[in-house]
């Protein structure tokens, strides 16, 4: 904490500027296929992607991710719940569950196309098989996890099973399953481009790989960059969101550091958060892979 | 002792029965058209399938094809990975030049990747060796940033007061101390390379494991496609068993394992 937000900010951005400079510089005059230029890779940026195929193939793409993601969060809190609150069916279950997660998301990709077809729906079907195992995990674990004390006492004043659920249960569990859905998001991400890779007529994945089927080199990291740019955004969205909806739990239990014991009141302070405090999933994202 | 007994006999009965009820239900929802009969086989036909599979050598060939990858991407994941954490999570400045780096290409999805890897190594071996250390190397990578960040400052101060050199200090209070960290890292590392090793013979079609799936899928032997889609799921939790298995073993030893009742995580 010695430095002020300001002066660490600048630290910050010393090095992404260099690499940025130093790709520009040593590509300008590159004639190799594979190390096209990065202006050349811009202006390629900028002739695809804003706006002409921000319609017909970005839109599209989060489309599905959106629906398919969301089904996965929403499927995997309830199931989640129900296994983690009927101690026998978590251990009935949980081989079945290791094994189905240890399977290569994207080898899904084959059942879904054979199974459900090619369309939209199988896309969104890979997204929600696909990601919804840390939610899964992560929420079994959170709802375990709740304090049996706090669960007594509610019991103790006739609080019902629902309320329960809601009141006490979900809201206790809420950290775990936050981090089980950051996880899933990235998951969820891969899935997308991957569903686009094959079968498909639009779309991110689908832009990416046809530029480099054309031989477009340039086409393919601009498509890359985009698709990292989305990546960006969406996570940082996410955890703008997580933020807000958690800012309740941020240190009210005394678990988490002082940068993070303040409350995160808007954009600007969450943003400024993020750049100064350590990243919250140095140890939580451990209970799955992050891909 | 009753309820003893009872939970011994709980702990392995649930689980079989779990399991059973699963393989029932992929064996009846084709029959009865839950599932489709043509795209999806029920499960007896599917392990019959696999059962031959397993005496094929170009299984095993496959397997081996995607465990050389694996193998490759790991070790030199970890190579890069672990010396660049603890550099970088050792002293404040590295930590903050590298931040926004990091942050940036974190969020890539790996897989997007894959259309310029194949502009570069086309479908050699080397296409599904590079995805794999990029998705390979941010887990270690990370972990071993938070586990040099952790170490007991105390415990650095005493060791330089008693004059050890920087290698003493790393090799006697640095490493032990970060060795859960690591141990985990390396851990996901492990199921993750394999996931992107995998994707990449599936979606370029690189020799392996992922590449028989695409050619089964494309010629429409769905059976044969889904015994190879378990026996990469198999593949997956043998290598995650695995890494814990020997996570416990050799961490016996440290405070974070002690304790450990081996809840599964």
């Amino acid at each position: 904490m010695t430095r002020s937000w300001l002066g660490r900010l600048v630290l910050q951005l010393v090095l992404p500027v260099a690499l940025v400079a130093l790709w520009w510089q040593t590509s300008e005059n590159s004639t190799s296929f594979f190390y096209p230029p990065l202006s050349s890779i811009v202006e390629k940026l900028q002739e695809d992607w804003l706006f002409e195929q921000v319609g017909s193939d970005l839109m599209p793409s989060l489309g599905r991710f959106t629906v398919g993601y969301l089904i996965a969060a929403a499927a995997g809190i309830a199931l989640g719940t129900l296994i983690g609150l009927a101690p026998r069916v978590r251990r009935a279950g949980q081989p079945v569950i290791e094994f189905l997660r240890s399977i290569p998301p994207p080898l899904l990709l084959p059942f879904v196309l054979v199974v459900v077809g090619i369309g939209n729906a199988s896309k969104i079907t890979l997204i929600a098989v696909g990601s919804v195992w840390p939610v899964l995990l992560n929420t079994i674990d959170g709802v375990r996890g709740v304090d049996p004390q706090m669960l007594d006492m509610a019991r103790s004043f006739g609080v019902g099973r629902r309320t329960q659920i809601t009141r006490v249960i979900l809201p206790a569990a809420s950290p775990k399953i936050a981090v089980g859905m950051r996880t899933s998001l990235s998951v969820a991400l891969i899935l997308m481009v991957i569903s686009e890779m094959q079968a498909s007529t639009n779309g991110l994945g689908f832009k990416v790989l046809s530029a480099q089927r054309s031989f477009d080199s340039a086409g393919t990291y601009a498509g890359v960059i985009v698709i990292g740019v989305v990546g960006l955004v969406v996570n940082l969205g996410f955890l703008v969101a997580e933020g807000w909806i958690m800012r309740w739990h941020r240190g009210a239990r005394g678990l988490l550091e002082d940068t993070d014991r303040r409350p995160a009141r808007g954009l600007r302070t969450r943003l400024r958060d993020l750049a100064t405090a350590p990243p919250a999933d140095a140890r939580a994202g451990e209970t799955t892979g992050v891909m | 002792m009753t309820s003893g007994a009872r939970d011994r006999v709980e702990s392995v009965a649930l689980p079989v029965v779990g399991v059973a009820v699963v393989l029932a239900a992929f064996e009846i929802a084709p029959r009865v058209g839950v599932l489709p009969r043509s795209s999806f086989p029920p499960f007896s036909e599917i392990f019959a399938t696999l059962t031959d599979l397993v005496t094929t050598a170009a299984l095993w060939e496959a397997v081996l094809d995607t465990l050389d990858a694996w193998a490759r991407a790991l070790v030199i994941a970890t190579v890069i990975a672990v010396p660049l954490g603890l550099a970088i999570g050792s002293n404040q400045v590295g930590a903050l030049l590298s931040r926004l780096t990091i942050d940036f290409l974190r969020p890539i999805p790996s897989v997007a990747l894959i259309p310029i890897l194949v502009l570069i190594y086309g479908t050699r071996p080397s296409l599904k060796v590079a995805l794999g250390i990029f998705g390979a190397t941010f887990p270690l990578l990370f972990q071993a940033m938070y586990g040099v960040a952790d170490v007991d400052p105390v415990a650095k101060d005493t060791a330089r007061a008693f004059g050890m050199g920087w290698w003493t200090r790393l090799r006697r209070i640095v490493l032990p101390s970060c060795a859960p960290y690591l141990a985990t890292g390396l851990r996901i590392s492990a199921s993750v390379a394999l996931i992107l090793v995998v994707t990449g013979e599936y979606i370029v079609g690189v020799p392996g494991l992922g590449a028989e799936v695409l050619v089964a899928y494309s010629s429409g032997a769905f059976d044969r496609m889904y015994a190879l889609i378990v026996v990469a799921g198999v593949l997956g939790l043998v290598v995650n068993l695995g890494f814990h298995a020997v996570e416990r073993r050799v961490l016996a030893w440290h405070p974070s394992h002690r304790v450990d009742e081996g809840g599964a995580g």
